[in-house]
């Protein structure tokens, strides 16, 4: 019940902060941050009460409520570790999304907080649904909200951003859903029972020919989302466009709903049309951190840039999904929290900027470390957790990708860690153009008032939490990374599944070399990081 | 015929009676009001007379009528929407200077056209209800005489339908020289004992395809849409769109099921086509309008399109999966036009784009309304559009049609650029300069009559769109009885 509590909290309050917006221009802020705060308050409660590792089951909570039962549709949530962290990262996000909103949104106050709670509740549905009707109905309801926040509330060339963002998204996510619907007949024709439940869909067994257009129909979706080159041009508009509170969600939360839904549905549902694709995927992966960096580094407006750094960085995402393996996967985890944090932090900066200066071009920038040292120390952290420095919480999520990738393609990760190389140089020319060089300006830059120093340390705090410890994280993952991966690690059970490829055979090379435990023992960086083998 | 017989058409006396009375009103004395009360009265009372009929599985009045759970829900969804359509005409209506009390007789009666299309199980019939239906939107599409797009709206519809009821006639007098029947039962029989369908059968099908295609503006027969739709008043568009494309869509598929015309390549590959080009020249024809009545002419193509898919399916699942969306359709379109023809004012009606600008930050509750129809049309969840939008695409699915299905896919997506801009129009900042003085607003009681059907139909929509559950058991209930 506590999860329905999450998303009708939200709801609710978007509706009573659009309301209340007639009565006074400041209540629909405090009531989104009321809600907010209520909503993340439950999460991290949950988080606390249940010792994870303990459980036998990845699963927390589960909640049923039978919606269309004619079409076997159920109002159907869970909460396993990897939900519960997302939506750490969801309400963490949204509360500083309101945070930042406070001084820069003048216009229409009360009708943007309606759209930033829903759309919080529509990514809070999509990380929490287990049926795939419900999955669908959510994953749409996140966008409306987010066009009108990039479409009225945006910069000068939001309508298109807006409009973009929205053809690109929808279409994937159309193909999504006719994938769902072939999924459903076919388990349907199979057991006889029509149904939309994720649990059941699970034990569908598609003909290879079926399994992969089904597979290509939810990769249309997701890989959009994430985005993977060469479908991410939707991406750099609609990031750089969008109000600051806009893009920390758009690039800290709807690019996670891509990853998620590779972790939750594509990988368990489709294990041998992956493994045939996952060459092909890492492929793209590593093209978009190469490509991503090198266009991120030429960009000269500051928002643009750190949208192709989110390009760059989601390469390393899907790079890790199709390495099928848990380190792998306990990075790609990783990453998707560190980088909603870094990302979010330099959206949130290039915030504090645009509302200084009003302009989002570097050109136009330099020497602020002197006027404002504080501002220059945060962009500092987050410059350099975007590089990927030890101690900052990006480093582990791609070390751990890396190790895992290296595991299931050699090649490709040495051209992955390129890309590395080549995010020092983006990241710091950013602190090189903004911070350092000569003054350029007639008028003072006012530095970080206590309101900003609010949202900034926290999420500093954060990522040096995530750097320095990231074992709460990892353990909480372990379990649904455990679940994911079920038909991946015993894949000598099924070997007529996979056709004997070149790459496929390296593939069962590595996993079978993996399943000894002592040579897991010696290699484990993290000695609790625990690799159930079967 | 027997008092029974009378008993289950009681909707349709109930109509046929009020007409008259209408006219004996008119004749003793003009008053707007009622004359609206009695329509409103006559609606509701046939539609309550539907209930007494509830557990009619099948009823037959040789040899032209059939009354059966998929007559009575169609029956009753077109009575419903009459209703809705004149209340918003009520204020519609009120604000003009033209004699009013004659349209809701006319009203009436192309309602009445409608419902014995959706009942009909004979040609005669068929064509009885559908001329009864055209000559009715002649006039209602002429109404507004002094407007000039007025009249040639009312005479380009006039030749189109007369010439489309002669190729109606024309293919069933070939059909009925080549099985000897004009019944859709005695139709099934004769051609069940054809191996190969003859030519002249096919012709007359062929011709018949014609003139119901021409009813439901899909294309290559959809030429008049767009101007009737910009010419007629807002109201009467609005019964275009729903009723009267609903009633030839009901007679269709129940011919189509007596038939079982699925079985034939032949007219499969014909609505197949007509499927795809309406839902492609629609999508791509909206995305250059800028009136709004225009884009939503080329979007009921489009729908028709959408509809066909289903149609196509031509199982149980297809036959409820078109019901569920008309049910949608029905709704949405009513509110659109009803949103339009609240912003009319007495010169002409709100069509064009720029009448929009802004409207969220003038009149935010008509603009949700807008805007919420608009998502349905767009088939986004939290709305009925959404839900019966998912039924054609899993009928389109569970049949395999999977040409059909993705041209679908494409084109909501080609919609939603069109409907996401009229929306985007309504969310634009109001321009500083030039002072935007609030159009004049109706006089309150009328107002409030039109913000109430409005409302209810939002609330009907995102009801439906969050609950499906409910209507879904009708449907299933009612046409299970009928469809085999």
């Amino acid at each position: 019940m506590i999860l329905v509590w999450l998303i009708v909290i939200l709801m609710a309050g978007g509706v009573l902060a659009w309301i209340s917006g007639k009565v006074n221009r400041a209540l629909p802020r405090w009531i989104a941050l009321g809600s907010v705060l209520a909503v993340f308050g439950m999460t991290l409660y949950q988080w606390l009460s249940n010792p994870i590792p303990v459980l036998d089951s990845a699963w927390l909570i589960q909640f049923n409520q039978p919606w269309i039962p004619q079409w076997g549709i159920s109002f159907r949530l869970a909460l396993d570790g990897l939900s519960l962290l997302m939506l750490l990262l969801t309400f963490f996000l949204g509360l500083l999304s309101v945070l930042i909103s406070w001084r820069e949104i003048q216009t229409k106050v009360a009708f943007f907080h309606f759209n930033l709670l829903w759309v919080l509740a529509g990514i809070t549905g999509v990380f929490l649904t287990m049926d795939l009707f419900l999955f669908y109905f959510f994953w749409e309801v996140m966008l409306i909200p987010m066009y009108f926040l990039i479409g009225i509330w945006g910069h000068e060339n939001r309508r298109y951003a807006a409009f973009k963002f929205f053809l690109f998204t929808q279409a994937s996510g159309l193909l999504m859903l006719l994938a769902i619907l072939g999924l459903y007949f076919i388990h349907g024709n199979q057991t006889g029972v029509y149904t939309f439940n994720y649990f059941e869909l699970l034990n569908t067994t598609l003909a290879p020919e079926a399994a992969r257009l089904l597979m290509f129909g939810f990769l249309a979706a997701f890989l959009v989302k994430l985005p993977v080159v060469p479908f991410h041009s939707w991406l750099p508009d609609a990031h750089s466009q969008a109000p600051t509170a806009g893009s920390v969600i758009l690039a800290g939360l709807l690019l996670k709903t891509g990853a998620y839904g590779l972790l939750r549905f594509v990988l368990p549902l489709f294990p041998t049309a992956t493994v045939e694709f996952a060459p092909w995927a890492m492929l793209l992966g590593v093209i978009g951190i190469i490509y991503g960096a090198m266009l991120a580094f030429s960009q000269t407006d500051l928002k643009r840039l750190v949208a192709y750094t989110s390009v760059s960085h989601m390469g390393f995402v899907i790079l890790g999904v199709f390495a099928f393996n848990e380190w792998a996967l306990q990075g790609v985890v990783m990453q998707m929290i560190t980088h909603g944090l870094s990302t979010g932090a330099l959206f949130i900066i290039a915030g504090f900027l645009y509302e200084r200066l009003h302009t989002r071009d570097i050109q136009k920038m330099g020497g602020f470390w002197t006027m404002a040292p504080k501002m220059g120390v945060i962009a500092l952290v987050f410059v350099m957790a975007s590089l990927g420095l030890p101690g900052l919480g990006n480093f582990i999520a791609e070390f751990l990708t890396l190790v895992g990738s290296w595991q299931a393609n050699n090649w490709l990760t040495v051209f992955a860690t390129i890309g590395l190389v080549m995010a020092t140089i983006y990241s710091l020319r950013i602190m090189q153009k903004i911070f350092f060089e000569g003054y350029k300006l007639e008028v003072s830059l006012p530095d970080l008032n206590a309101r900003e120093m609010l949202i900034a340390i926290p999420m500093v705090v954060m990522i040096l939490w995530l750097g320095l410890y990231p074992q709460p994280f990892l353990e909480t993952a372990h379990p649904s990374i455990q679940e994911q991966l079920q038909t991946y690690t015993k894949p000598t059970s099924k070997p007529e599944e996979l056709p004997l490829k070149p790459e496929n055979m390296a593939h069962i090379e590595e996993s079978k070399t993996e399943a000894s435990p002592a040579k897991l023992e010696e290699a484990k960086p993290f000695p609790n990081l625990q690799i159930k083998t079967p | 015929m027997t008092l029974t017989d009378f008993q289950h058409l009681m909707p349709l006396l109930i109509l046929t009676f009020s007409v008259l009375v209408s006219m004996l009103v008119i004749a003793v004395g003009r008053n707007h009001k009622i004359m609206y009360v009695i329509t409103a009265i006559s609606f509701l009372a046939a539609f309550a007379s539907l209930y007494e009929l509830r557990d009619v599985a099948r009823y037959t009045i040789e040899p032209l009528l059939v009354v059966d759970g998929f007559g009575m829900f169609y029956i009753g969804m077109m009575l419903l929407t009459a209703l809705l359509i004149s209340m918003l005409s009520y204020a519609y209506f009120e604000q003009r200077e033209e004699r009013k009390e004659e349209f809701y007789i006319l009203l009436l009666l192309a309602t009445i056209g409608a419902c014995v299309l959706v009942i009909s199980k004979h040609f005669a019939s068929l064509f009885l209800g559908l001329e009864i239906l055209s000559v009715s939107l002649y006039a209602l599409i002429a109404y507004l005489r002094k407007r000039e797009r007025s009249d040639e709206a009312g005479i380009k519809y006039l030749i189109l339908a007369a010439f489309s009821s002669a190729f109606l006639l024309f293919g069933m007098a070939l059909v009925y020289a080549s099985t000897g029947t004009m019944e859709f039962a005695g139709i099934a029989t004769a051609i069940a004992g054809f191996t190969e369908l003859p030519l002249l059968l096919l012709t007359g099908f062929g011709m018949m395809i014609v003139g119901i295609g021409f009813k439901l503006s899909v294309v290559p027969f959809h030429m008049w849409a767009p101007d009737v739709y910009e010419g007629a008043p807002a109201p009467v568009t609005a019964f275009i769109a729903t009723v009267s494309k609903g009633g030839v869509l009901g007679v269709l598929i129940r011919f189509f099921m007596e038939v079982d015309g699925f079985r034939y390549p032949t007219l499969m590959l014909i609505f197949t086509i007509v499927a795809i080009a309406s839902m492609l020249a629609g999508n791509l024809l909206a995305l250059l309008q800028r009136n709004v009545k225009r884009i939503l002419a080329y979007s009921s193509i489009a729908h028709l399109g959408y509809l066909l898919v289903a149609f196509l399916a031509g199982n149980q699942m297809g036959v409820q999966a078109v019901t569920f969306y008309l049910v949608a359709y029905f709704i949405t379109t009513v509110g659109a036009f009803g949103v339009i023809a609240m912003l009319s004012d007495t010169e002409r009606d709100a069509e064009q784009l720029e009448d929009y600008r802004a409207l969220f930050w003038q009149r935010p509750w008509t603009a949700a309304v807008f805007t919420a129809m608009l998502l349905s049309l767009a088939g986004i969840p939290l709305t009925a559009g959404f839900v019966g939008k998912f039924y054609i695409l899993a009928a389109g699915v569970n049949t395999q049609l999977w040409l059909l299905v993705i041209m679908l896919a494409l084109n909501s997506v080609i919609g939603l650029f069109y409907y996401i801009r009229i929306v985007a129009v309504m969310f634009q900042q109001p321009e500083a300069d030039t002072a935007i003085q609030p159009r004049g607003r109706l006089r309150p009681s009328i107002y409030l009559a039109s913000v109430g059907t409005l409302t209810v139909l939002a609330l009907l929509l995102v009801y439906i769109g969050v609950y499906p559950s409910g209507l879904l058991q009708i449907i299933q209930g009612l046409i299970a009885t009928a469809v085999p």
